[in-house]
């Protein structure tokens, strides 16, 4: 058969199952779009490449497969490196197909002409510039594979204009990839780790997104209950084990609670299930977990050892670690253990508002959480509103927390919103954001608008970047610098401008019956709380800090 | 003994140099010497990379083993330094 390149991206995307993709075209992806017009696949138009690539996110975010999003070339290519950045540390499968200038003129710096490949090197898991029409039925399916198997992460195929328009001869269709199950682990290496476990008075679990990678949240939840270890998540790891159990210890780190830093402090074993050991999880490396031996389990031979020398190392499928391990686990009570660890609890309980203001985002979060369905995706973007929503929330299914967690992006929560609710349309989708970070992704308001998705906002409004304010309160000595803005937005009004319903809550009232009215209605509405300008996360561990030495957490309990 | 190399047997297009050296260059990690040359009609290329001893050897050596293109890694200390002296070339063809 013959087809031309961008016949051939379009109909291998559909053969791989892919149902939604976002995007924004350009001049050096016309063809791809010409293609697409034919298709069955339901294309997005972001207003902005970066609100398209982290569309996809959400979308691969609560479906476990590759996101797909599409951007021209030059600013279209340079407008979605944000997002290509944020899925390579969370670790987020994305396919990102980029239009090129025509392969004569790459090099002359033509019209809208950006070195996609070298820009996108250091931020993806493998990239690919397409030099023939035909290398591309071999490049998207790999670029498929390498999304979604092993550590996951973005794959970009750069296809310059004249490959998307060349035409080519073959003679059948490459399968479409599919995950195989994973390979057996080494059975000694599993055989020392239930004696690991079996020999420790005081294990706790230390989990994160590789849990969630690897789709292994009931054998987690199976090793916990039986063997009576409580369970400690990064910030990736939020949602893999219910919030109500009473083995939950929640976030560990810089914003973690207290008993879960106390409880990492005097364990003697840390079993650490997909994680890597990231310096907003660990404060101070020397003093993380100074009595515990650690036996790591990780898919990336390069994430062992990497910060903290593992005692026991395993490489590989942590879903498959467990269940290779469960079996062989004898089920001790660990009652000293099980009562320290409750007694911690209520020593140290979990944040409450430092204010009786009616707004504060700890009262606004536990009313989100009472009124909102158990399966409700939430979302956020970057700052304190992250942290409180973090801490607070009580999150009872994997994959309903989607957050930027190692990039850190500002921006990420609203599209990613958009991006999930795409996904699964029968959810409820929350999106809790800050004033800062709402404006820099707010131009998806229009998609929002044109979608009609059931997409909450919850912006919480203190007219500052509250988290930069907070540093600088406490290790700047109050020398308050750029981040006040000094003009008030009325975000109610710029929802409805773009035609979606914008409220804004009375901050001098209770929320809980204005929140109940409008999550009853389904549809996208913009939520504006008018929350205490000054109101800090706590507790914190300042940066560099071993996670022992909190500021808050008692003062206001 | 000779100081450290790292013998990577990689594929052979355009911008394998560039995924491998860009692991160094992001990390502030020095290569003193890159050898490189075209093995099995073309198809694969050989590198030898001269490093200085350095505790993040080991984690590179995995980051490495994670590129796509890269076949084979390998570390090894027999390569004497001389290897990588480009003068050597020019008085040879002077």
């Amino acid at each position: 058969m013959k087809r031309n390149g961008a016949e051939i991206i379009v109909e291998i995307l559909e053969r791989q199952g892919v149902r939604t993709v976002a995007g924004i075209p350009g001049g050096a992806n016309l063809p791809l779009y010409d293609a697409l017009r034919d298709s069955s696949i339901h294309h997005v138009l972001a207003r902005h490449e970066q609100g398209g690539a982290f569309m996809a996110q959400g979308i691969a975010r609560v479906t476990r497969r590759a996101g797909v999003c599409l951007g021209t070339s030059g600013p279209g290519a340079t407008n979605l490196l944000t997002a290509i950045a944020d899925a390579k540390l969370d670790s987020i499968p994305l396919v990102i197909i980029t239009g090129q200038v025509p392969l004569a003129m790459i090099g002359t710096d033509a019209f809208q002409e950006v070195d996609t490949y070298g820009l996108t090197l250091p931020i993806t898991k493998h990239n690919f510039l397409a030099r023939r029409p035909d290398e591309l039925l071999h490049i998207l399916p790999e670029a498929f594979r390498l999304a979604e198997s092993g550590r996951p992460g973005p794959v970009v195929v750069d296809v310059p204009k004249d490959v998307q328009t060349g035409e080519c001869e073959f003679d059948a269709w490459p399968e479409p990839w599919s995950n195989s199950a994973p390979a057996p682990c080494n059975p000694s290496e599993i055989d020392a780790l239930a004696c690991m476990i079996h020999d420790a008075k005081r294990p706790v679990l230390y989990i994160g997104g590789g849990i969630l990678a690897a789709g292994c949240e009931a054998e987690l939840a199976q090793l916990a209950r039986r063997n009576s270890i409580p369970v400690i998540c990064t910030l990736m790891g939020l949602g893999v084990f219910p919030a109500d159990d009473p083995l939950y210890l929640g976030l560990l780190g810089m914003h973690g609670s207290r008993a879960t830093n106390l409880a990492l402090e005097e364990a003697d074993l840390l079993i650490a299930l997909g994680v890597r050991f990231d310096d907003r999880a660990t404060g101070k490396v020397a003093a993380f977990c100074p009595q515990a031996k650690v036996a790591h389990i990780d898919i990336d031979a390069s994430e062992i050892g990497k910060i903290r020398p593992a005692d026991l190392s395993i490489m590989g499928d942590v879903g498959q670690a467990l269940r290779q391990l469960l079996p062989l686990m004898d089920a001790p009570p660990r009652d000293t253990w099980r009562s320290r660890i409750a007694q911690i609890q209520i020593d140290f309980p979990p944040a409450q508002p430092d204010s009786d203001h009616p707004l504060h985002p700890i009262r606004l979060l536990r009313e989100a959480a009472r009124l909102l369905p158990h399966d409700t995706i939430i979302t956020t973007d970057v700052g304190q509103h992250q942290m409180w929503t973090a801490q607070i929330y009580p999150f009872r299914h994997p994959r309903t927390w989607l957050t930027s967690g190692g990039l850190g992006t500002m921006g990420f929560g609203f599209p990613a919103a958009i991006g999930a609710a795409l996904a699964r349309p029968d959810r409820t989708v929350l999106c809790v954001t800050g004033d800062g970070s709402f404006l820099m992704n707010n131009q998806e308001l229009a998609t929002l608008a044109e979608l009609g998705l059931n997409v909450k906002i919850l912006l919480m409004n203190n007219g500052h970047l509250g988290l930069v304010r907070q540093q600088q309160e406490l290790f700047y000595g109050e020398r308050y610098h750029a981040t006040r803005f000094e003009a008030r937005t009325d975000y109610a009004a710029l929802a409805r401008c773009f035609g979606v319903k914008g409220v804004t809550l009375d901050p001098l009232e209770d929320p809980a019956e204005a929140l109940a009215r409008i999550f009853a209605q389904p549809g996208p509405c913009l939520i504006e709380a008018p929350i205490p300008e000054n109101a800090n996360v706590y507790p914190m561990v300042p940066p560099g800090a071993a996670n022992r030495d909190t500021i808050g957490g008692t003062v206001h309990a | 003994m000779p100081d450290p190399v790292i013998d990577l047997l990689v594929q052979n297009h355009a911008g394998v140099m560039s995924h491998v050296t860009g692991l160094f260059s992001r990390r502030a990690f020095n290569l003193e010497g890159i050898l490189c040359g075209p093995v099995e009609d073309g198809a694969q290329s050989r590198m030898f990379l001269l490093v200085n001893e350095d505790r993040r050897l080991p984690q590179l050596l995995n980051e490495l083993a994670k590129l796509y293109d890269v076949i084979h890694v390998e570390l090894r200390h027999d390569i004497p330094r001389q290897a990588f002296d480009p003068m050597q070339v020019v008085r040879e063809e002077v």
